[in-house]
């Protein structure tokens, strides 16, 4: 490829930054078969020049075209999707503040007006989607470029916090998370803030790594034909069976085959999966290699959320350290199987949770989603057959290796078997992570969360996050499984539970979720990326008491054409809440 | 070969064929706006959808492979309703002055631009908008892709006020054409955009001139600087023009042109898609090479 490069040249620390992931150059100049093959590694370049430098200039586009082979214009659109890198200088501190749900309620516009008000120009105060700290709302997540960097996430911030987090050398860090589980069903989060997280021996003596030599010694289609007799289903959304994703995959002829771990948890409300991977890493490192052993995979692709740096500092170690006690390599607990595992980083995108926008993401190309069919086990991340799970999915495996797919199918209901995380947070007394199998009611999963918070009066409860569905507490009764929900038009979605009390102005929660989805459109097609403005344009008519005459009828033409003619998911869901809400809650809607 | 049922008639398209491929067999008009012929389908304009049996959702028709068996309404109220709301949503968002084919779409599907209200003004600054953040406005005007036309060399001009994001462009500069890779979709949402890196003039950009963007832009934000000029000046008078094929003279390689002329000038080159030597692309010399012969005293 003969690439136009730009006049800008890089510094020599853009230059440094550079070679930091890809190398230092040959002597004998670039090889193009050599700079062809690196186009994956681009968002880990825009992370590292985002890191040491603060921003990515005209010149490290060049430097990247020069040394990626990528083209300056497709870096910068690259660059320009994901909102955690930034396109101009600025100053080496910003500080991301929440405001979605749960830290909206929890006052976070305040926040960020106090903290731009001190940050002035010495830091970046910016809003922000997200940070998956729901059960410590509000939550602010610091990152620092430049000769010291870090990047650090923080809950309960008030605006001290938020002060100090603009100001100090060393701002606050967020805490440890709330678990709870049914009595005699503490199984995904057995080992959450009991083992400690860093030591590889202390997951061994808690009885880890034994899935894993099962699993080598009933082969993959024992695997399989367990994880089948298990009826696990995913707990990304779809409810996918596991068993059918695998056993399509470990069929295919066209090699290599991926496996991809989808750890870019994104959804509003959602934290369970940065709960597993802060807390109990080696689960899923374990989780991962039956998964690849299983499906023929040789190497995994853990995808995790740019906005988890504790989560990778604890994965990363992990990984290292399964490497050495030869978990991973070549030879996997001596059984002469190869399977190994790498990060990568996302950087600022819900979209890239789409499962193939996931792997153009990977792939370094902008996290558009991919047209289905062909599927990932078909086609997926580099063009190959490819295992796709969440994390909360893939830790399931465990116990339905060693305990086998029987005994977990005999937990929950008989079409939602094992249990299942919820993230509660909002208007409770404890917010947090509960596990329960499936078939409790609602308000099961509410009291392991300590109940309703003291003096709150329910109003609406928000099931499955910003895609999810808006309800009214009769929903408290109802059992939370699969069918149960999908019966009641709802969705467990990604076990989104907010609690919301009658202290909160519903349409400005329903405005958040409208802005959320505009924010996180990826662009690509008419329904989603005009249809999400339209949406926000229509709500905020609607909170001023300004609606026009038709609106209602209108926001139901914008629900029928993004649900049906939007390429994937986010489309297809982005009006999902508005509309139960406007179906629920009429008065949200002002005097009509 | 593979047999379907489109709008309860049996088709047979050839294997790799798409719903797209059985609705034209079948004479069934079927509105598209990113799809060509010569261009990788990236389904993303959304014109297209046709209901298909089993599928929870519309499938765009133009990148969907047909199956055998498979049964596909392109009549119903829901593919009416669906195509007739995202016409409305991208007539109520872009200029369509120059857009004839959108134009006759939205008027075809009943679709109204002004549906979500008066078009919000135009913009200085969506080069320079942030992934994930976007000014709340008061929901009283539709937002718009409105800004200002750039015109930074004496070819062609880009009016991204009137670009529905259809991608093409952005294919015929990249690997389904021309390989020089001057363009890419930057930013995200509604604020996504084409652009070069840093939204650097064309000059200082890979671009090589050759024209193959233009050629392929289906809504005129991409257009000759003749025929921009002409337009401004009130002398674009379509009636007067007369459209002549002949061979580019530059080369050995035999590329067709489509001359545009009036008043004896030409304003405009295009080379037909279905043109056997390049498929509709040219070079800088055949596509903005050839208007100095009018010029010539």
């Amino acid at each position: 490829m003969d690439l136009h490069l730009p006049n800008a040249q890089p510094t020599p620390e853009e230059r440094a930054a550079v070679a930091a992931v890809v190398g230092e150059e040959s002597p004998l100049g670039w090889g193009l078969a050599d700079v062809r093959a690196r186009r994956h590694e681009l968002l880990e370049v825009l992370h590292e020049l985002q890191r040491r430098v603060g921003h990515i200039s005209a010149g490290a586009l060049a430097e990247i075209a020069r040394r990626l082979g990528v083209p300056p214009a497709e870096a910068y659109g690259v660059a320009s999707f994901y909102h955690l890198f930034r396109l101009k200088p600025g100053p080496p501190r910003i500080v991301h503040v929440c405001q979605d749900i749960s830290c909206q309620m929890a006052g976070a516009g305040n926040l960020l007006q106090e903290g731009r008000k001190v940050a002035g120009t010495r830091a970046s105060c910016v809003a922000g989607p997200c940070l998956g700290l729901c059960d410590q709302a509000p939550a602010i997540m610091v990152s620092q470029s430049g000769a010291s960097p870090f990047e650090r996430a923080c809950g309960k911030a008030d605006v001290d916090t938020v002060v100090r987090a603009v100001l100090d050398e060393n701002p606050p860090e967020a805490g440890p998370a709330n678990v709870a589980a049914t009595p005699g069903h503490r199984r995904l989060l057995r080992r959450v803030g009991v083992v400690d997280p860093m030591s590889e021996s202390a997951y061994a003596a808690s009885g880890g790594w034994r899935a894993l030599a099962r699993a080598l010694e009933i082969g993959p289609q024992g695997v399989i034909a367990e994880v089948t007799a298990s009826r696990l289903m995913g707990r990304g959304g779809a409810a996918f069976p596991t068993g059918r994703k695998w056993a399509a995959v470990a069929a295919q002829s066209a090699r290599p085959h991926w496996l991809v771990c989808n750890a870019d948890e994104s959804e509003p409300g959602t934290f369970k999966d940065r709960v597993i991977l802060e807390g109990d890493p080696f689960a899923l490192v374990e989780a991962m290699t039956i998964a690849g052993v299983a499906t023929g995979c040789e190497r995994g692709i853990l995808y995790l959320r740019g906005e988890y740096p504790l989560a990778h500092e604890r994965m990363a170690n992990a990984i290292m350290a399964a490497r050495t006690s030869g978990k991973l390599g070549a030879n996997v607990l001596g059984s002469g199987v190869a399977f190994d595992l790498e990060i990568r980083r996302g950087a600022g995108a819900y979209i890239c949770g789409e499962e193939t926008a996931l792997f153009a993401s990977i792939e370094g190309y902008r996290g558009e989603p991919r047209s289905k069919p062909p599927f990932p086990v078909e086609r997926g991340v580099f063009g190959k057959p490819t295992v796709i799970n969440t994390v909360e999915t893939l830790v399931n495996v465990l116990d339905i290796v060693t305990d086998g797919g029987a005994a977990y199918a005999s937990i929950g209901t008989a079409a939602s078997t094992g249990t299942r995380l919820f993230c509660v947070s909002g208007a409770v007394a404890r917010p947090g992570l509960v596990e329960v199998p499936f078939g409790v009611r609602l308000a099961d999963v509410v009291d392991l969360a300590g109940g309703l918070r003291e003096g709150a009066t329910l109003q609406a409860i928000l099931l499955g996050g910003a895609a999810g569905t808006m309800v009214g507490p009769e929903a408290l009764d109802w059992p939370v499984t699969f069918e149960g929900m999908r019966e009641r038009g709802a969705t467990l979605g990604s076990g989104v539970v907010v609690l919301i009390d009658d202290a909160a102005d519903g349409m400005a929660l329903l405005r958040r979720i409208a802005a959320f989805f505009r924010d996180e459109s990826c662009g690509q097609c008419v329904p989603c990326r005009v249809g999400t403005v339209r949406q926000e344009e229509l709500l905020t008519r609607a909170a001023t008491g300004r609606a026009w005459a038709d609106d209602g009828e209108r926001l139901q033409q914008l629900d029928q054409v993004m649900r049906d003619a939007s390429i994937c998911g986010l489309g297809q869901t982005a009006s999902s809440v508005v509309m139960s809400a406007k179906n629920r809650f009429p008065h949200w809607w002002g005097a009509s | 070969m593979i047999s379907l049922t489109i709008d309860g008639r049996a088709v047979t398209v050839p294997e790799g064929g798409t719903l797209l491929d059985g609705c034209r067999e079948l004479g069934i008009d079927t509105p598209t706006l990113c799809w060509a012929k010569t261009l990788t389908p990236v389904n993303v304009c959304r014109v297209c959808v046709v209901e298909l049996e089993g599928s929870r959702t519309l499938v765009p028709s133009c990148a969907r492979k047909a199956e055998a068996g498979m049964v596909v309404r392109t009549d119903s109220p829901r593919v009416q309703a669906s195509r007739k709301g995202v016409l409305e949503l991208l007539a109520s968002s872009v200029d369509t002055s120059t857009a004839p084919t959108l134009v006759a779409f939205a008027k075809r599907y009943g679709a109204d631009p002004l549906r979500y209200g008066p078009p919000a003004p135009p913009a200085t600054d969506r080069d320079a908008r942030e992934s994930g953040h976007h000014h709340v406005g008061s929901g009283e005007v539709a937002d718009t892709v409105h800004q200002p036309m750039k015109v930074d060399n004496g070819l062609y001009v880009r009016d991204y006020g009137k670009c529905i994001t259809c991608y093409k462009c952005v294919e015929a500069c990249g690997t389904d054409a021309q390989n020089t890779f001057a363009i890419a979709i930057a930013g995200r949402g509604f604020d996504a955009r084409v652009s070069t890196e840093f939204d650097v003039t064309l000059d200082d950009s890979a671009c090589v001139y050759c024209g193959n963007c233009v050629q392929v832009c289906p809504t005129g934000a991409l257009m000759f600087k003749s025929e921009r000029d002409a337009r401004d000046a009130g002398t674009w008078d379509e009636s007067q023009q007369t459209t002549t094929r002949t061979i580019c003279p530059f080369c050995g390689v035999g590329c067709t042109l489509e001359l545009t002329v009036q008043d004896n000038k030409i304003l405009r080159v295009m080379s037909p898609p279905e043109a056997s030597v390049t498929s509709g692309n040219l070079c800088v010399k055949g596509r903005f090479g050839v208007v100095h012969v009018s010029e010539t005293p």
